[in-house]
């Protein structure tokens, strides 16, 4: 990793090392009586072993200049790793949370390992460990690919990786502690949010760097969406989590807003985290990778105009759906169901868009486990989207807000389409980036979908039932006209589906599992000649990806 | 139109601007109305602020997790407002930063629990869900009632929460370590401020039952069962109509 800085790159990075260990140390001391102290203990910890690392490697010879002649990979190689990892820890947290539903005793009898706190754990393990490490790993490359650039410079995305991982470790460890700010998926604290936010304007530099040495006319669709992701996250990351600390002692912080305004502020933010981490990021991750694998064009750019523009626009305005009946206005509650209805046009063009561009290469769909990945990736994603857009009407959504049913929703998505295309795309990947010809074995490839497909079915089906039962069993009436079931009654009621849908996670947790061995045995077998690979360079792309220009 | 489409995707910074532009109407149009129009919160004159012990309370709620099950917003709906009482008023989170509305009911809704139970019915429900509640899957915090409540920062906390616009004085921020002894420890001479800061009606009480000492589950319970309780504004007629 430092032998691919230059000179002048690890002066630069020992700084920042430095800069980042006074911070840890300031925080430990003004912490010393609060979780910040902690929180300043690790980051001074990381900003002395990586001073130490630096310092270790800092007279190993430079790079030579050729390698300016080759894609820089290094952090995308390292970025899957990562994700694996994450994806790993924060599926094991939420079955372990899952099966504290089945039994609530499932806890170590110790404050960390109550629901409340390991909640958040898997959400954000999830979303940003998993997510996150996947976009960052796929938007590298393919950002070098469809622009036929190399990336600027080798810090700054060796920054952008790590400084993103300890944000999440930071994350994860605050709310262990119950350090949080309750906002959902925008829980960590005030020191976390700044650190976010730096790490962020290095990655929209690289992006822009890179783009502007370009050597293609066009910007290709798959970054139109990844730069949708990293600005709208940007927008939505300063404003939702705007709050003042107690102190700088202090982890814990009051949000500048309060009552309704917050409310709207919080879930126009979660809901577009939903649309441009969860989709944005991830519909540019298929733009790429489905195409390619499946070699054939992508069907429509037209289509692919219409819905980039169409959730780029619609989405900002559908925050209000989660707020149907409550004390926010109702001409904001009416403009969300309207926008949420209208959003199903662009979901579904880029959904059908997807799945038409497979037209031609079905039967490589049937034979080859990981384009099946993204093939059922654009299924559930239209599914996941038209369940959206129906749960956004109001008189659905009396029935199916506070119930499982949104919880079956939210993970028709995140199993069904963000974790299915990134399986897909790391799939295809792995093999590219450490130069092998295909991954260790496709039988277990193969496992790892179908148990990741029926893990999924599982656990969609059991929260449809236990949501739409619990949603009627609260609204019941019998013939003397009262409300017929006690709330405990419909706690009950949900006991068996709780058990199908940690099982149903449990699938999905032993397929993540083959995963990580599949990719760490395809890392560990010796190198094969890889011919096909030599074209893929920055400039002289002679094979390189031919079918894809947007505009063809 | 894709003719234009085709011309601006060759532009970096166009490109950036006019994503940057598209996203930001949306959020512009449905949230800066909310803090302009003056209908949006209703009035409720009478309306107190949380004490600091309701506040610790509130904070615990939070470092717990507890709305990640519980709402607070009880919806418009003939069902919930006979389960639970009056719909939720928007001027009654008005005070809280954040708002903990919540998006799920693993368990019931909480926002008018104060006073539905006594303290002793929360203490034993907390320490254990189902000795109690049979059925419940609640995780237990037994652990509450046996720390001790962090008291020396609770004027930093007040004075934060005022900077964010919440209306505490500077005699709240002055006493706010001793009002939380108080509002725990009705005999002492600490209580009688609590009610000359924060009206006659507020909760002074051993909530946990052991007045010597200022615990978690003391704040965690006043904080309960102060719930739907810092305005009535929601049982007056024609209150939903606006100030």
């Amino acid at each position: 990793m430092i032998a691919q800085l230059t000179k002048h790159e690890r002066q630069l990075a020992l700084i920042i090392l430095l800069v980042l260990s006074v911070c840890g140390l300031a925080m430990a001391v003004a912490g010393r009586d609060d979780p910040l102290g902690i929180h300043g203990a690790i980051v001074l910890l990381v900003g002395i072993a990586g001073s130490f690392g630096v310092i270790s490697g800092y007279y190993a010879p430079e790079p030579s200049a050729d390698r300016l002649d080759n894609y820089f990979d290094d952090p995308s190689r390292m970025a899957i790793i990562l994700a694996m990892a994450w994806v790993v820890v924060g599926l094991f947290v939420g079955d372990w949370v899952a099966w504290q539903l089945v039994n609530p005793d499932l806890t170590f009898d110790a404050p960390w390992s109550s629901f409340g706190r390991l909640r958040p754990v898997h959400t954000s393990g999830v979303i940003f460990g998993f997510g996150g490490n996947g976009l960052i790993a796929t938007s590298l490359y393919v950002l070098q690919r469809t622009s036929r650039a190399r990336l600027p410079d080798q810090l700054s995305p060796w920054f952008v990786l790590l400084g993103y991982n300890l944000f999440c470790v930071i994350a994860a460890t605050g709310y262990l502690m119950g350090v949080t700010q309750s906002k959902e998926y925008a829980e960590p604290e005030w020191y976390a949010d700044i650190w976010l936010v730096i790490v962020w304007v290095t990655y929209f530099a690289i992006y822009l760097r890179t783009l502007v040495r370009r050597k293609e006319p066009h910007i290709y669709v798959s970054n139109w969406y990844y730069m949708a992701f990293i600005l709208v996250v940007a927008i939505l990351h300063i404003v939702n989590n705007l709050a003042v600390p107690v102190s700088f002692g202090h982890a814990k912080s009051y949000s500048a807003f309060s009552g309704v305004q917050d409310a709207m502020t919080q879930w126009w933010y979660g809901h577009n985290a939903v649309a441009f981490f969860l989709t944005a990021g991830f519909l540019g991750m298929m733009y790429y990778y489905l195409p390619v694998r499946a070699g054939r064009p992508i069907f429509s750019y037209r289509l692919s105009i219409i819905s980039f523009w169409g959730i780029t626009f619609m989405y900002m305005w559908a925050g209000s759906h989660h707020l149907h009946y409550t004390a926010l206005p109702q001409w904001v509650q009416t403009l969300g169901m309207t926008f949420s209805i209208m959003l199903l046009v662009p979901s579904w063009a880029s959904a059908g868009n997807a799945l038409l561009t497979l037209n031609g290469a079905w039967h490589k769909v049937r034979d080859d486990a990981t384009l099946r990945f993204m093939m059922v990736a654009a299924v559930f994603y239209g599914l996941a989207t038209f369940e959206g857009s129906f749960m956004a009407i109001r008189s659905v959504n009396s029935l199916s807000h506070y119930t499982d049913w949104t919880i079956g929703h939210v993970h028709a998505g995140a199993l069904g389409w963000v974790a299915m295309i990134t399986f897909g795309a790391i799939y295809a990947s792995v093999p590219w980036l450490w130069k092998r010809e295909r991954m260790y074995s496709g039988g277990l490839v193969e496992a790892h979908f179908w148990l990741a497909l029926s893990g999924t079915v599982i656990y969609v089906f059991a929260m449809w039932n236990s949501g739409i039962i619990q949603g009627l069993m609260w609204r019941t009436y019998n013939e003397s006209g009262t409300l017929a079931y006690s709330f405990v009654e419909s706690v009950v009621a949900m006991h068996p589906y709780y058990i199908a849908r940690a099982i149903g996670g449990l699938l999905f947790l032993i397929g993540a599992l083959i995963g990580c061995y599949n990719i760490w045995m395809t890392i560990r077998t010796a190198d094969q000649p890889a011919d096909e690979r030599l074209a893929d360079r920055p400039v002289p792309a002679l094979a390189g990806v031919p079918a894809l220009q947007p505009g063809e | 139109m894709f003719n234009l489409h085709y011309r601006i995707e060759r532009k970096t910074i166009g490109f950036v601007l006019a994503i940057i532009g598209v996203a930001s109407i949306g959020g512009a149009v449905e949230i800066i109305p909310l803090f302009t129009i003056h209908q949006t919160v209703e009035d409720a004159p009478g309306m107190r602020v949380y004490t600091p012990l309701e506040i610790a309370g509130r904070n615990i709620y939070i470092r717990e997790g507890c709305y990640a099950c519980h709402s607070q917003m009880i919806r418009t709906l003939r069902d919930e407002v006979e389960r639970y009482g009056p719909y939720s008023l928007a001027v009654e989170s008005k005070y809280d930063h954040p708002m903990l509305w919540g998006s799920k009911r693993t368990g019931p809704d909480l926002a008018r629990i104060g006073s539905k139970y006594s303290d002793e019915w929360h203490v034993r429900h907390l320490n254990n869900p189902r000795e109690v509640v049979p059925e419940s899957v609640m995780p237990h915090y037994s652990w509450l009632g046996r720390t001790e409540l962090r008291s020396d920062d609770l004027g930093a906390h007040l004075a934060a929460l005022r900077k964010v616009g919440v209306p505490y004085t500077d005699d709240m921020i002055a006493n706010a370590r001793s009002d939380a002894y108080g509002q725990a420890a009705p005999d002492t001479p600490y209580a009688e401020g609590v009610t000359k800061r924060y009206g006659a009606a507020t909760n002074v009480r051993a909530f946990d039952g052991k007045p010597g000492e200022l615990t978690e589950l003391d704040a965690l319970v006043a904080y309960l069962q102060i719930l739907g309780k810092l305005t009535d504004a929601a049982y007056k007629p024609g209150a939903a109509a606006g100030g």
